[in-house]
């Protein structure tokens, strides 16, 4: 199971990697593998302001609907419309071309707090 | 071997040729009016078939179901029993399929005196005071009970118990109906024996809590053994007990649920009381209630005043849950079937479907864990981690090849890799044998011929079909 | 006689494979107090009794063939083809189950994907569902998907002019949520709508039969950023501009008169259609075209995550079944009708319809109050509608509902309901009848 070493995580499984200023979001290896064949995400406009915790979406296969929890609060500053189309880019390359949205975060500080590669390998590893 | 017909089936709009009808009218006698200015329809983008070939379309179509009346179907908690012609005979007069339901009640006496007896067969049989027919469907029944628990919390002057109790394996419906009804809704866990923790249930019980919704045999095909006790936690704690009746068919004759403390209840009519399900409805959902939520049943209902039958609205009823009074057409069909089988034969029924969900059960274990070393009651959940690598998918798909249907998987969700099965009192030991038999020659393709399986099904009009190509890219309509 | 195949005999092996002695012991986790022994109910009698006892119920209610039938108001009498239910009764349909299991269900789904495509070209929508429990209910349903998808507005626009039954039902299913239900008479490009409005609810036609047109009224709802939801008569679709292609986003009708029988109000069918964009948010089954893996055209159940056995508390509805068998007798009726023939009965039923009106129209005290109407239409008549009612039923008519049924303040509405069942000498009875109750 690939876990992105630049990220922190979620113990719902969504990420956030740094990137400028701004944190990508996206789900790992181990919730796309969990879900199955992604075939439908649903994602917030560009503009909005979603605190962490609260939800910014869904991600459907044909057995199971999760909802999408913000693992920073931030404005929602790009969303990627290229896997709106191609769910199973998900699938293929969650930490790549497979990220959700780009957030300008509002309170930057709360990265620390999410839980490192090692630290989120241990909690699925228990799973 | 399965009897389907194997042949693709062209659609209606593939059939078409411009010019034929497949039925006609007499020709108009009266004056021709014109259309409204600017609101006349100029094309229709309807098929045209004469009717030969409308008949042949559906019948070849039909040939490609499994049916009750066809296959051995053991859907667990659907309860597949056979569907009376009786029923269809019954249901097929003209004196209620020409009954239209906006006449006088003088002119419906006996639609609304069918209507009046069946509400007090069903409520009898589930020891409650008062039913309604109107709920159109199980679903329908979960919500409106779980807005008569809503409505009866606000007349007691506490709105903010907006908390619904229900067990970690509850059918789906459970929940959505209490979204439905403005609820929020709180998981209580299951113990080792399956039933629900009472420890847990104690610990969630508080003033913000509306009431518990539960199945009672739960949905592993169980019997609550602590059904008083929950009741009396819940009613303690200040809240109400909804019992969802889809699994009755284990009990009629033996247990009435309103003698545990359940305060209202549905019954699914197409599940227990043998009317058809129709390729996923329509069905018809009795919900009844004690003596202190009947005045809040969904109406109007059908009254008794000295052998005259009326219909009326419950004093304080939550209002209408659909137009009219109910899928009467499914009624009828739910009434012969009662008066066939009678206070004595639905013992018998429940007896039956209970010994057979057993024996099946005794057929299998020793192959299909059975998570719970209980007797079970007309249901059983097996597992199908029976060899590494292959799946209840699979287990499911091969079984339409020995020419059944699979039995339902996947649910309830507390048991991995599940196999919910229940025969009904319908079948015949011999159908029994044969299925685990079909069964159990499974378990021995799946240790040495594992790929049989995954590439089940091999003997049906259609291989596995791709489900997410369905999801990523809908096709839903024709499109020429 | 409950259909239970096992002898004594072979339920004794039974037991005895099972490990207990008797079928009692199978019962042991039930509380003893709390098992009964029977139930004071009559025993069962033979399907013979039986079938004696519910005919004896049935020929107690009037039929509709008995008399000259002018009553709608939401249930229609409409002709059904024989072939209608000599093919949905066909066991492999009718004791079929919900399509779970698709490999074994292609008739099912085949069926429910014709049915939606058909309805989709009828109605004017990208797509539809396979349907809801009835009109009713697919409306209540329609006006809280409307809610959901336009956050922070509670509004919803209403017609006055809407069957009663219906705005009942729309209020029971809207009991646990902050909705503002604001009831409007007349013209719905009238109505004055504003930033709290989600949804402009259109009657097409009204329960008075007034059938105004949906264009700008939908326009004007797009433009102040709320839904346009119209109930339709399907019927009327044939005949009339399509709501769909007027800009509806959700159409919702009572497929009742395609091909089911009245059976004293239900199972009907609650039709349902919407746009893609809303596609997700709408509730009940549908299904999709895919492939196997032979590539041989296939149909499943899809987009399923909306629904409560995937989402349970978060689905869009609480719906589990359809009305597969209504669904399926409209189907079929559907397309054995096709483009010609429904359009021949929508129009005959309008011609009928109006023939009937000008004939009532032209009576000393009648007025017809409706101005633009399909097959129904509202009369005021000189004396209370319900004692010409009365009167007429003497003679074998049924002149259609005396409004005060559900407007006890309205004693001098009838609503009249003209269908290709009645014929023209039916309709000069009807004229002449209500003349001399009049006088």
């Amino acid at each position: 199971m690939a876990i992105d070493k630049n990220a922190r995580y979620l113990e719902s499984h969504e990420y956030a990697k740094p990137e400028g200023g701004n944190f990508v979001i996206g789900i790992s290896d181990h919730a796309q593998a969990e879900l199955g064949d992604v075939v439908f995400v649903e994602l917030p406009a560009v503009g909005k302001t979603i605190a962490k915790g609260t939800t910014f979406g869904t991600i459907e296969s044909v057995k199971a609907a999760s909802d999408l929890y913000m693992p920073v609060s931030g404005t929602v500053v790009e969303v990627n419309e290229v896997v709106k189309n191609d769910p199973a880019l998900v699938n293929k390359d969650c930490f790549g071309a497979g990220w959700l949205i780009k957030v300008a975060p509002s309170n930057p500080v709360e990265f620390d707090s999410l839980l490192d590669a090692s630290a989120y390998g241990k909690a699925i590893g228990e799973e | 071997m399965n009897t389907m017909n194997m042949r693709d089936e062209p659609l209606v709009y593939e059939l078409s040729r411009p010019g034929r009808i497949g039925c006609t009218l007499p020709r108009s006698d009266v004056p021709e009016y014109a259309l409204p200015e600017g609101l006349a329809r100029t094309e229709l983008d309807l098929p045209e078939l004469d009717e030969l070939t409308v008949v042949r379309h559906f019948t070849r179509l039909s040939q490609k179901n499994f049916s009750i009346d066809t296959e051995f179907y053991p859907l667990g908690s659907c309860t597949m029993k056979y569907n009376p012609k009786a029923n269809e005979a019954a249901a097929a007069h003209p004196g209620w399929k020409n009954l239209h339901p906006l006449v006088e009640p003088e002119h419906a006496q006996g639609a609304l005196e069918l209507l009046w007896r069946l509400q007090e067969a069903l409520q009898k049989i589930g020891g409650f005071a008062a039913a309604s027919l109107q709920p159109a469907a199980g679903a329908h029944g979960e919500f409106s009970g779980v807005l008569m628990i809503h409505a009866a919390l606000k007349d007691r002057g506490e709105p903010s118990r907006k908390k619904m109790l229900i067990p970690d394996s509850a059918h789906g419906t459970n929940p959505a109906s209490c979204t439905m009804a403005g609820f929020v809704t709180q998981t209580i866990p299951s113990g080792p024996d399956g039933n629900i923790d009472i420890a847990a249930l104690r610990a969630a019980l508080d003033d913000t809590v509306a009431g518990i919704m539960i199945t009672n045999p739960n949905t592993l095909g169980l019997f609550e053994t602590n059904i008083e006790e929950i009741c009396r936690l819940v009613h303690e704690a200040g809240g109400y007990v909804y019992g969802d009746g889809a699994n009755m068919n284990a009990l009629t004759g033996v247990f009435k649920p309103g003698s545990s403390g359940i305060d209202v209840m549905h019954f699914n009519l197409h599940k227990t009381f043998s009317t058809p399900h129709g390729g996923g409805g329509p069905g018809a959902g009795m919900i009844a209630a004690n003596e202190a939520l009947a005045p809040y049943l969904p109406g109007p209902v059908a009254v008794n005043r000295n052998k005259s039958y009326r219909l009326e609205i419950p004093a304080k009823s939550i209002g209408q849950v659909k137009a009219f009074y109910g899928n009467f057409g499914v009624l009828v069909r739910a009434y012969i079937y009662l008066l066939m089988t009678g206070g004595n034969g639905l013992r018998r029924v429940a007896e039956n479907a209970v010994l057979n969900a057993n024996y099946l059960k005794a057929l299998v274990e020793g192959v299909y864990p059975v998570p719970y070393k209980r007797h079970c009651m007309h249901e059983f959940v097996a597992k199908g981690t029976i060899v590494p690598g292959v799946h209840t998918l699979d287990i499911a798909k091969r079984l339409i090849d020995y020419g059944f249907h699979p039995p339902t998987i996947y649910f309830p969700l507390i048991v991995q890799e599940a196999l919910m099965i229940e025969p009904t009192e319908t079948e015949s030991k011999e159908t029994l044998d044969q299925y685990a038999d079909a069964m159990l020659k499974i378990a021995k393709e799946a240790a040495e011929q594992p790929e049989l399986l995954h590439d089940a099904p091999h003997n049906a009009p259609v291989a596995r079909l791709d489900e997410v190509m369905a999801a990523r890219c809908p096709i839903l309509c024709y499109r020429g | 006689m409950p259909f239970i195949p096992n002898t004594d005999a072979e339920r004794t092996g039974m037991l005895k494979t099972i490990g207990v002695e008797s079928v009692e012991e199978l019962f042991s986790d039930i509380p003893a107090h709390l098992r009964i022994k029977n139930l004071d109910m009559p025993d069962g009698v033979s399907e013979m009794e039986a079938l004696a006892a519910l005919d004896a119920l049935a020929e107690r209610n009037a039929q509709t063939t008995k008399m000259d039938w002018f009553l709608g108001a939401g249930a229609y009498n409409s002709y059904i083809p024989a072939l209608v239910p000599a093919l949905a009764s066909r066991g492999e349909f009718l004791t079929a189950y919900t399509p779970y299991q698709p490999e074994v269900s292609q008739g099912t789904l085949q069926a429910i994907f014709e049915y939606q495509s058909m309805a989709a070209k009828l109605l004017g929508m990208p797509v539809v569902n396979a349907s809801h429990y009835d009109g009713a209910t697919a409306l209540a349903e329609a006006v809280l998907m409307a809610w959901k998808a336009k956050e922070g507005r509670n509004r919803i626009l209403l017609p006055a002019d809407l069957h009663p039954e219906y705005a009942k039902v729309i209020a029971t299913y809207l009991t646990s949520f902050d909705i503002e239900l604001v009831r409007y008479d007349g013209d719905p490009k009238m109505v004055s709508l504003d930033e709290r409005t989600a949804a402009l609810v259109i009657a097409y036609p009204g329960f008075s039969g007034e059938a105004y047109p949906v264009e700008k009224a939908a326009a004007r709802a797009h433009a102040a950023g709320a839904l346009c939801i119209v109930l339709a008569d399907p019927v009327m679709c044939a005949i009339f501009k399509s709501p769909g292609e007027q800009g509806a986003d959700i159409v919702t009708a009572e497929g009742q008169s395609l091909g089911n029988p009245l059976n004293f109000g239900g199972p009907y069918l609650g039709m349902m259609g919407t746009t893609e964009a809303l596609l997700r948010r709408m509730p009940g089954r549908i299904v999709g075209e895919t492939k196997d893996k032979e590539g041989r055209r296939g149909f499943v159940l899809t987009l399923s995550t909306r629904e409560q056995h995937i989402r349970r508390e978060k689905a869009v509805s609480n719906i589990c079944s359809n009305q597969g068998l209504s669904m399926l007798q409209t189907c079929i009726y559907l397309a054995a009708l096709g483009k010609q023939g429904l359009r021949h009965v929508a129009k005959q039923s309008y011609d009928k319809a109006h023939y009937a009106a000008e004939l009532i129209g032209r009576i000393p005290g009648f007025r017809v109050a409706t101005k633009q109407f399909f097959r129904e239409f509202l009369v005021q008549t000189p004396k209370p509608a319900a004692d010409i009612a009365r009167a007429l039923a003497k003679k074998g008519i049924v002149p259609g509902l005396p409004v005060s049924r559900y407007f006890p303040d309205r004693p001098n509405g009838l609503l009249v309901c003209v269908t290709e069942m009645n014929s023209r000498q039916q309709i000069e009875r009807l004229a002449a009848a209500l003349k001399e109750a009049s006088e």
